[in-house]
């Protein structure tokens, strides 16, 4: 029933720890501008604007599309906002997308950003609940125990993450965008970096950036007369549960897991590892990988660590993850699900310059949010279904 | 237009009040498990969930995050949220059944408004460089905004405390809302100025509250509803929010909202519109051409209870009742966000 | 050049104080905290102890929670971190170990500090306690517990729940 849709345009700021030199509306009309030209349109051709980012307390402006309309130009248009933890870049695109799918748009611009330096992200991130217990110490802290829920689970060894770590910084020299541009990583050198969260080693943390990303989403009839590469969405999904509950399963959660085989099922996908060519999924700590490998459906249980291990993973594998230097070299946190879903679209587009995998035919983009409960994937492709 | 016919074939509210105890848990808990219980539909049919709220109305970033507890979420959900006023999670709702991946949606929206300064809260939606440093509050902002409108003779002060009578009285047929009283225009014009030259009754009254909705679209909705409330039209728009750069005496977003719904096709029996302040009433009546046939806001509207978030899509919810019952046919129902007006959601929903 | 040429960036401090609410389902866990017990409460759908009771209500069933239960005051370790970053509003000195901690009779692990131990020593398995500060310090909050230690009793084996919330 619903109508197909395509990315046209696909535009992303240089991302930093401080963009101070811009405000947070131009940073996002930094990455406006650049789609808009990459689809080679005008911002009056736009129809709709589709907004998302993380807590609005990481800057400390309530609501701000209603600000930001001025600097997107929307007058008269409608301007949505989407909040749905760290995932939100992709339930952002997904709704921008169905939009479209649903025929009430022709042609809709969406945009993800943070401005981290704006604000303190490390307090908006661990505000101390009254009555409660002040032990946490950031995501890192939330998150760590699971990771050392899955090595002791599958027996993976202490270096997988650094692996991972390695990949990712030098895949983002290849990325002129990414905020991370470290080349003279070493495994060995990796494997001496500080204990943060233990198991959780600091090399094997995302930075917090300042950034945004924005895609151009037209419908089946407008991105047929529209000319240059298109990345038709096939399938989008979206998944979540609860926070905790008596028996939850958070290294591997039933969500990721259904999402991923609702997004297979509509995308006609009997064998991911050997369908996909590409994948940027949301890794913001570098064990995820392997985790999300599996939770994905791409790996076996139990095994993700070997396929990053076997290289796999590495722009060179047979499975390329995150060849931008995903998440663990960029990470303004309301964008970063959107560049996840941007870059799958500028790896079928044949867009991605230097870190561009050859032949890259389908690929899917990924995130997640919240304790590892929110869930928002895409399925797209240089051709239609 | 719309390719799937979609209707609200239920609703819940709770009753509004001042300083609530309760977490936001245990405020949507409740709403969410009666809506359920109205259309007697199993969970797992329920295709989509999507809520409304702000971050900043409780102090906590992720706030919304608990809610996930009160549904129900296992097993696992498709389930979206926006930071905003739960008529906007409706918009995305109908959005989602409109691209066919599912027939039955709840949305939900929760605003604990005493629990916090809701004039300094709403304050950052300004201008973080130029206009929250001068912390204006949303009241006076409101009132920069009557002010225009009494000088350019849109409106008097006596057609400010005519709607807020009309509402006060109303209120008293309304068990959930919070503040009704039998009284008279000339009564209120005689009380004094809180921020001139709004007095306090032109000022919505913040309160705590939550409610919840399930649309269906064509043959569920009629399975779950004797006569549900169809949507024929839905649109929302904005406008700048820069003061200066816009007209403070009309609302372009509202009518171009109302234009696209389809307003002005028919008589609207009933409007409910999301007006916090008197004067806001009357731009929008006029924005949307609504005339002396229409009835607005008989529940009172979000003058007698206004929990921020929530109180657009109490209006849904208060329209939708109202073709329920009978008593009305043709209805609109609207959504305001941030200040004067900026952003404005308008529905038409009609009974078959 | 103008002095404001150079001013890239202002300062602007917001501070909005809130009234916070416990909400009344979890009167009885704060009550009992008030009074050196530790009480969680029963869904009475699925028969799950929570403790805390999260919101007063289990998340899976979309129930408000029934019974009081006194758990613990023992506990095993699921799964834990050793945290070495300092942080903003962080009280506790570097490094801590931060567990999840399944109390005896509760069915949801919490998180809680581990000390009186090498970090080195802690594991998945390991039995803990609650030391309790000293009674003058307590208010209606976990933070009445100052940390958890070993109990010395052999580890329980974990097994598929390790990871396990």
């Amino acid at each position: 029933m619903a109508d197909l849709c395509a990315v046209v345009g696909v535009g992303q700021t240089k991302h930093a720890s401080c963009r101070a030199d811009v405000s947070i509306a131009g940073l996002v009309r930094e990455a406006v501008d650049r789609a808009l030209a990459d689809a080679n349109i005008g911002i009056d051709d736009v129809d709709a604007i589709v907004i998302g980012k993380a807590p609005d307390p990481l800057e400390g402006v309530a609501m701000p599309e209603l600000w930001l309309a001025d600097a997107l130009a929307a007058h008269g248009k409608p301007v949505f906002r989407v909040h749905t933890a760290g995932s939100v870049g992709g339930s952002t695109a997904i709704v921008a997308a169905q939009h479209v799918m649903a025929g009430i748009h022709g042609t809709v611009l969406t945009v993800g950003f943070e401005k981290q330096s704006d604000g303190n992200a490390m307090w908006a991130l661990s505000v101390p609940i009254p009555f409660g217990m002040p032990v946490h110490a950031g995501a890192g802290g939330y998150f760590s125990p699971i990771v050392r829920g899955y090595i002791k689970r599958s027996g993976a060894p202490s270096h997988i993450g650094a692996m991972v770590a390695v990949k990712d910084r030098t895949n983002a020299c290849k990325n002129p965008y990414a905020h991370l541009h470290e080349p003279d990583w070493t495994l060995e050198k990796a494997l001496e970096s500080p204990m943060m969260w233990d198991p959780i080693r600091f090399v094997e943390t995302c930075p917090s950036s300042d950034g945004a990303m924005a895609l151009v989403i037209m419908s089946e009839e407008r991105a047929d007369k529209h000319a240059g590469p298109k990345a038709w969405v096939h399938a989008t999904a979206m998944r979540s549960e609860p926070t905790a509950f008596a028996g939850r399963e958070q290294v591997s959660p039933r969500a990721g897991e259904m999402c991923a085989e609702d997004l297979w099922r509509k995308g006609g996908i009997t064998n991911p590892a050997k369908e996909i060519d590409v994948a940027e999924i949301y890794v913001p700590f570098a064990w995820f990988e392997p985790m999300w490998l599996e939770n994905l459906g791409f790996a076996p249980r139990n095994e993700g660590w070997r396929w990053v291990e076997d290289g796999v993973t590495d722009i060179g594998g047979s499975l390329p993850i995150n060849p931008s230097g995903g998440v663990m070299s960029t990470n303004p946190i309301g964008a970063s699900g959107m560049l996840r879903f941007g870059e799958a679209a500028m790896q079928v587009m044949g867009k991605a310059g230097e870190h561009q995998i050859d032949g890259a035919r389908k690929a899917v983009g990924h995130a997640y949010g919240g304790g590892s409960q929110f869930f928002a994937m895409w399925l797209v492709s240089s051709s239609k279904p | 237009m719309a390719r799937r016919d979609v209707a609200i074939v239920a609703t819940a509210q709770r009753p509004n009040e001042v300083g609530s105890t309760l977490t936001s848990v245990e405020l949507i808990l409740p709403v969410i498990n009666d809506v359920i219980a109205k259309v007697g539909i199993e969970r797992q049919k329920i295709g989509f969930w999507c809520h409304g709220s702000c971050d900043y109305m409780s102090g906590q970033p992720f706030s919304f995050v608990a809610a996930v507890d009160a549904i129900g979420a296992w097993p696992p959900i498709v389930e979206s949220h926006v930071e905003g006023d739960g008529a906007l999670a409706l918009y995305e709702a109908w959005v989602k059944i409109q691209t066919g991946e599912c027939d039955v949606a709840l949305v939900f929206s929760n605003g604990k408004t005493t629990s916090g300064p809701i004039d300094r809260i709403l304050n950052l939606q300004a201008d973080p460089y130029m206009v929250t440093p001068l912390w204006p509050g949303f009241d006076s902002l409101a009132a920069l905004q009557a002010r225009a409108c009494l000088d350019a003779g849109v409106l008097s002060e006596a057609d400010m405390a005519e709607v807020a009578a009309r509402s006060y009285r109303d209120a008293l047929n309304n068990p959930i809302a919070y503040a009704k009283e039998n009284v008279t225009a000339e009564q209120l014009l005689a009380r004094p100025y809180t921020t001139a030259p709004l007095r306090a009754h032109d000022c919505g009254v913040p309160v705590d509250g939550a409610n919840a909705i399930i649309l269906a679209a064509g043959d569920a909705a009629r399975s779950l509803a004797e006569r549900p409330a169809w949507i024929r039209g839905i649109d929302h728009r904005i406008d700048t929010q820069r003061l200066g750069a816009r007209s403070m005496t009309e609302s372009s977003s509202a009518a171009i909202a109302a234009a696209k719904a389809g307003v002005g096709d028919d008589r609207i029996d009933i409007a409910e519109l999301h007006a916090p302040y008197t004067h806001q009433e009357i731009l929008l009546r006029r924005a949307m051409n609504l005339g002396e046939g229409t009835h607005v806001n008989p529940s009172g509207g979000a003058l007698v209870s206004n929990p921020a978030m929530a109180a657009g899509l109490a209006r849904f919810a208060e329209a939708a009742e109202s073709v329920f019952s009978g008593s009305a046919d043709r209805v609109l129902a609207h959504c305001t966000s941030g200040p004067m007006l900026q952003q404005n959601l308008v529905c038409v929903m009609e009974g078959e | 050049m103008s002095e404001a040429d150079g001013i890239m960036r202002l300062r602007q401090p917001i501070s909005v104080t809130y009234n916070w609410s416990a909400g009344p389902n979890a009167t009885s866990h704060l009550n009992g905290l008030l009074d050196g017990t530790l009480v969680g409460k029963r869904c009475p759908g699925c028969s799950l102890v929570y403790f805390p009771p999260r919101n007063g209500v289990c998340p899976k069933c979309a129930r408000i929670l029934g019974d009081d239960v006194v758990v613990g005051p023992r506990g095993t370790i699921t799964t834990f971190c050793v945290v070495n970053v300092p942080f903003l509003g962080q009280k506790i000195k570097l490094p801590y170990v931060a567990a999840q901690i399944l109390l005896d009779g509760a069915d949801i692990s919490m998180q809680h500090l581990i000390q009186e131990c090498e970090a080195a020593d802690v594991r998945i398995g390991m039995r803990v306690e609650p030391v309790w500060k000293d009674r003058s310090e307590w208010g209606p909050s976990l933070e009445n517990i100052a940390h958890f230690r070993p109990t010395g009793e052999p580890d329980r084996d974990m097994g598929v729940e390790a990871g396990a919330s």
